[in-house]
């Protein structure tokens, strides 16, 4: 593979790992099923989702 | 091994990959030949030196060869032949898709996921331990537990829930084996959390205890993560990346600083006692736990994933490159007397309890029946996700248990033996030492300690400055130099101890919710989860109960890890029995009797390792064992006045009946709730065999899917070998 596509296979990586892209596919998936409704704006998407966190604790192992 | 592409007749023929897919190459014969022929030389080198230092790599070599082996066919073998996940059918991510809880996710991204919740501190502490016995023991245990017990319990418990749209292990053992099972599974889950949380946290306090240093970077990490709270938050909202880089770049910056802060004026402010870390520890827990996620536990969380993964990358690079010889013994002279110093016992059953997580670890079923379960694409994956992350978190410890075995024996027992027993001088330390039978002079142990810069590495137990001493070694060896010796030290504590804080965290706040569930069917206010004062109070609540944990163990004259350890051991294993029970039930429930052994077998050798653990723990008549002998010895001198050593005062007496009294119930109690888990779905299980017909499991019902993964061969071999 050449650098650019193993830099573009990286952030690929690091951006789905870190759950950045959740947002795309969440506007994707707002588009489809809600058509005519607004998409969030990325702040108002955080929020919600900073919510969810905040009520759905993940374990982590030791 | 039973790996034949046919289906045997009048069993139906296996779903997922098709025979024809599966045909075996002559290349394909011919690889998988020289890679059991390379483990098999590793295994032969490590088994025949005898006398001669070997270099570490021969432990990668057959621990990898193993691995390898282990997921080519014997993880096949139980995905084909018992558990039969089938790719027409659609997963619950597809099927329950709302984007947030519910969502396909490509393999290699919930890989990544599945491992960094699973893998912390735990896989870098029990080998380090474990290396008083040797290194062989160890290593084995470690590569035979993960391969027979480990990642089958993670892989199926995955595949259960996930056929159960995701249900948690507890709920599980409610629906498949009874109501006493349940809550005592339950309960089970909740206690067993607080000891880990508890010892986990005293191995970050053994670790920073009068380390100006390592106080400073760690310490620092709470303003970065709120810096990247802020910018996650306010400033550029959900973009993690960069904030992670950022917060990265910063956090090596404290780590550089510690080294600043030690030489100045303010090490002083930074030099804290135990008992002084424990109470900063219990508030830090407590304010962490009902401040807004998105302040301090998720950047945390995300900083912790990266360094997770950076350093242990970094670490498999060092072990090669380095390439570092092997000085303890293979086996040495505590694996049969049980007299160590580290942890009381023989190695049947200690080493096997010691040794959690990386072999078989309890705690994990809860993670494969928590988030991962509901993001998978394809049932065919939970072999990738469920087997392949726990192989990766044994070759994590497999590192450890290189890196402390490649200290001098000398400085390993000055390190990780009890307080009392070491003294508090080099020469006390170097005098005890040689009554171990192992030489370290009173100058090559202050000399290692300057080294790192550390005031001293007496009596350091918990595991975290012996790995951090190996790996400076290992490091300084590639990078750097001994110039760098201190900063790679100190990168090892930052990073046991990232971890082990985000895992506080986040375990409160999994405890505090459990408690909020449990007392909520109690007096109704308290489970909601908005009511500020209910939260305040239940979080309140969990900090106290591993707060206590902690400061007893930071006090302990004992020794804290050396008496709770054990504890923490005996209860994660326990957790792992009680998944495996609900495993072997559901096999047997859904008429898969004849396959049952594949998580019976290790569900009765855990049951073994815990029961005779626990038992000794309880009934041993050897005070350095059995708690209660350790109990009715202690209250004998108090009675007659006396003071034993390691105590030193009439409180210290005390504090040591007080402690092994509790710890000693607390096994009891456990393993009295594990064999009611056990119990209860024994009945279930006999009544299953004797039923003509299946017995109602909780299967969610077949749905096709109509999601094609087009890249996805059959085999999901695609960077599957850690």
């Amino acid at each position: 593979m050449s650098m650019p596509r193993w830099a573009r296979a990286v952030r690929w990586y690091l951006r789905e790992l870190t759950g950045e892209a959740e947002y795309d596919r969440y506007c994707e998936r707002h588009r489809r099923h809600h058509p005519l409704a607004p998409v969030p704006t990325r702040r108002e998407y955080e929020a919600l989702r900073t919510l969810h966190r905040e009520t759905h604790p993940q374990s982590r192992c030791c | 091994m039973p790996t034949s592409a046919l289906p045997e007749s009048g069993l139906p023929a296996p779903a997922g990959p098709s025979p024809a897919r599966s045909r075996t190459t002559p290349r394909a014969v011919l690889l998988w030949t020289a890679v059991a022929l390379l483990g098999a030389v590793g295994w032969g080198v490590l088994a025949l030196a005898r006398g001669e230092r070997i270099s570490a790599v021969w432990l990668v070599v057959a621990a990898l060869g193993s691995y390898a082996i282990a997921y080519r066919f014997y993880s096949r073998f139980i995905v084909r032949r018992v558990l039969k996940p089938d790719d027409r059918r659609a997963t619950p991510a597809e099927r329950l898709e709302d984007g947030v809880d519910f969502q396909p996710t490509d393999r290699r991204v919930l890989l990544g996921h599945h491992f960094a919740a699973i893998a912390g501190a735990g896989p870098l502490v029990g080998p380090v331990l474990a290396a008083q016995m040797g290194y062989l023991p160890g290593t084995l245990w470690i590569v035979a537990g993960v391969i027979f017990a480990g990642a089958v319990q993670d892989m199926v418990v995955l595949f259960l829930s996930m056929r159960r749209d995701g249900t948690s292990l507890g709920q599980m053992a409610r629906d498949e084996i009874g109501r006493a099972g349940g809550a005592a599974a339950l309960i089970a889950v909740f206690a067993i959390m607080i000891i880990l949380l508890g010892v986990l946290a005293l191995v970050v306090v053994n670790a920073l205890a009068h380390s100006p240093w390592g106080t400073f970077s760690v310490a620092m990490t709470i303003p970065i993560a709120l810096f990247m709270g802020l910018w996650l938050h306010i400033l550029r909202p959900g973009r993690v990346v960069e904030a992670s880089v950022i917060g990265v770049a910063l956090l090596l910056l404290a780590i550089v600083g510690g080294g600043w802060i030690e030489k100045s004026s303010l090490a002083d402010a930074f030099t804290l006692s135990p008992t002084t870390l424990v109470f900063c520890l219990i508030g830090y827990g407590f304010v962490a736990s009902v401040l807004p996620v998105w302040m301090l536990l998720a950047p945390r969380d995300y900083l912790s994933t990266f360094m997770k993964i950076g350093t242990i990358a970094l670490l498999a690079v060092g072990v090669v490159v380095a390439a570092p010889v092997l000085r303890a013994d293979s086996v040495s002279d505590f694996a049969s007397s049980g007299a160590g110093p580290v942890f009381a016992g023989a190695l049947f059953p200690f080493l096997f309890i010691t040794i959690a997580c990386g072999a078989l670890s309890g705690f994990h079923s809860l993670v494969a029946s928590g988030t991962t379960p509901k993001l998978i694409q394809k049932e065919s994956q939970v072999r990738l996700i469920g087997y392949g992350a726990m192989l990766m978190e044994s070759f994590v410890a497999i590192m450890a248990l290189i890196a402390a075995a490649t200290l001098e024996p000398g400085l390993y027992y000055a390190m990780n033996a009890p307080a009392g027993l070491l003294g508090t001088t080099a020469e006390s330390a170097s005098h005890a030492v040689a009554g171990l039978g192992f030489t370290i002079t009173p100058d090559q142990l202050t000399h290692a300690a300057k080294a790192v810069e550390e005031q001293t590495l007496i009596a350091r137990s918990g595991g975290a400055p012996t790995l951090a001493v190996g790996m400076s070694e290992i490091f300084s060896g590639v990078f750097g130099g001994t110039a760098l010796k201190a900063f790679w030290y100190h990168f090892a504590i930052m990073f046991e101890a990232l971890f082990i804080l985000t895992t506080v965290d986040a375990g409160t706040r999994v405890g505090r919710f459990m408690l909020q569930d449990m007392l909520g069917n109690v007096w109704k206010p308290i489970g909601r989860v908005n009511w500020k004062p209910g939260i305040w109070l239940c979080s309140g609540l969990v900090v106290a109960a591993w707060g206590y944990f902690l400061h007893s163990g930071a006090t302990d004259p004992l020794g804290g890890i050396n008496q709770l350890f054990p504890l923490f051991g005996i209860a994660n294993q326990l957790l792992a029995a009680v998944a495996l029970t609900v495993c072997t039930t559901v096999l047997i429930k859904s008429g898969r009797l004849r396959w049952a052994w594949v998580t019976g077998v290790p569900l009765a050798w855990v049951v073994a390792i815990t029961f005779t653990a626990g038992w000794q723990k309880i009934f041993s008549d050897d005070p350095r064992i059995g708690f209660f002998a350790q109990r009715t010895r202690y209250s004998d001198a108090l009675d007659a006045g006396q003071v034993l050593p390691p105590a030193k005062t009439l409180d210290d007496m005390h504090t040591v009946v007080t402690n092994s009294t509790v710890d000693g119930v607390l096994i009891a109690l456990f393993l009295l709730l594990v064999a009611v888990v056990i119990g209860n779905a024994a009945v279930v299980c006999v009544r299953a065999v004797r039923s003509p017909v299946p017995l109602p499991t909780t299967e969610a019902p077949y749905t096709e899917s109509r999601i094609d993964v087009p890249e996805q061969a059959a085999e999901p071999l695609v960077g599957a070998r850690p």
